[in-house]
C-alpha cells in the first residue's frame, strides 16, 4: 500500500515536470511551423529507463491529455495521442532489444512521433499532399531525438539510483 | 552488449535517417517544376482552383465557420490571414512550385500548387 502511494506520488511529480517543460518549450521559437524539440520527452525517456514502460505510458498520456485540455483543443489531443502512443511503442520495443543506446532509442521515438502525426493529419484532412513534409519532419525528429537522448541519458546516469530505490 | 557498440549503431541510425530524408528533400527540390495552378482543398474536397500568374485575394470559408485568406501575387501563393489561433499557415513560406503546400490543420484547408494542364 505504502509502495503504491509512493509510486503514484513519484509519477505525479514526473508528470508535473513534463508539463512544465511543455510550457517552457512554448517560449522557444520554432524554425519551421510544427517542429518542436519535445522537451517533455526528457522526462518520458527517464521514466521509461528507470521505472519501465507502464509508468512512462501513464506519465506521457496524462501529460498529453492535460496539456491539450489546458492549452490546446480536441485536435491537438488527437495528434498528441497518436505521436505519444507510437513513439512509446517504438521506444519500449527498441529498449527491450538492447540494440541502441538511449540516444538511438530517443531518435527512433522522435521520428516515429512525427510520422504518426503526419498519418493522423493526412487522415483528418483527407489529403496525401502533406507527405511532402515527411523529409523535413524526419530530419527534425532525428535532431530533436539526439538532444532529448543526450539530456535523458545524463538524467538516467546522474540521478542516483537511491532516489528511486528509496521511493519504491 | 558493450556500450561502444550501441553508440556506433546510434550513429548509423542517425546517419541513415538524415541521409534518406536529405536525399529525398534534395531530389524533390531538384526535380520540382514551376507551378501553374493553386488548388484549394477543404476537408479533402476541391474547393477552388486559381491561376498562379494572375494576382488575386481569395477568402476561403469552411463549413465549420473558419476562414483563411489566400493571396496570389508575383507567381507565389501565401495565406495572409486565418481564423485559427495558432496561425501556423500564415507563418509558412510562400509557395510557387509544384507539390508545395500550405496546410491549415484546424480549418482542414490545404493549399497546394500543381503544374501543367492537370
Amino acid at each position: 500500500m505504502k509502495q503504491k502511494t509512493q509510486t503514484t506520488a513519484l509519477l505525479g511529480l514526473c508528470t508535473a515536470a513534463a508539463m512544465i517543460l511543455s510550457y517552457v518549450e512554448s517560449f522557444i521559437p520554432s524554425i519551421t511551423p510544427g517542429l518542436k524539440i519535445g522537451l517533455p520527452n526528457v522526462v518520458i525517456v527517464f521514466v521509461l529507463y528507470r521505472l519501465g514502460w507502464p509508468a512512462a505510458a501513464a506519465v506521457s498520456l496524462v501529460r498529453v491529455g492535460l496539456t491539450s485540455i489546458l492549452f490546446g483543443n480536441v485536435m491537438s489531443l488527437a495528434y498528441g495521442f497518436a505521436g505519444a502512443v507510437l513513439s512509446l511503442l517504438v521506444m519500449t520495443l527498441l529498449r527491450r532489444a538492447h540494440f541502441f543506446s538511449v540516444v538511438g532509442v530517443s531518435v527512433a521515438g522522435g521520428v516515429s512521433h512525427n510520422a504518426a502525426q503526419i498519418v493522423v493529419a493526412a487522415a483528418v484532412m483527407r489529403t496525401t499532399q502533406i507527405v511532402y513534409y515527411l523529409p523535413i519532419l524526419i530530419i527534425g525528429g532525428t535532431l530533436a531525438g539526439i538532444l532529448i537522448g543526450l539530456a535523458g541519458g545524463m538524467l538516467i546516469s546522474r540521478l542516483p539510483e537511491s532516489i528511486i530505490a528509496k521511493w519504491q | 552488449m558493450p556500450a561502444k557498440c550501441k553508440v556506433r549503431r546510434d550513429l548509423l541510425l542517425i546517419f541513415i535517417l538524415l541521409l534518406a530524408a536529405g536525399a529525398t528533400l534534395c531530389l524533390t527540390l531538384l526535380f520540382r517544376l514551376p507551378g501553374d495552378w493553386v488548388v484549394v482543398e477543404v476537408d479533402g474536397e476541391e474547393w477552388g482552383r486559381y491561376a498562379l500568374d494572375k494576382g488575386a485575394s481569395i477568402h476561403i470559408e469552411t463549413e465549420a465557420g473558419g476562414y483563411n485568406v489566400l493571396e496570389i501575387a508575383d507567381g507565389c501563393a501565401s495565406v495572409i490571414e486565418a481564423s485559427c489561433p495558432d496561425k501556423l499557415c500564415v507563418h509558412q513560406h510562400r509557395i510557387s512550385h509544384s507539390d508545395e503546400t500550405i496546410v491549415c490543420l484546424p480549418n482542414r484547408v490545404v493549399v497546394s500548387v500543381v503544374s501543367g494542364r492537370e
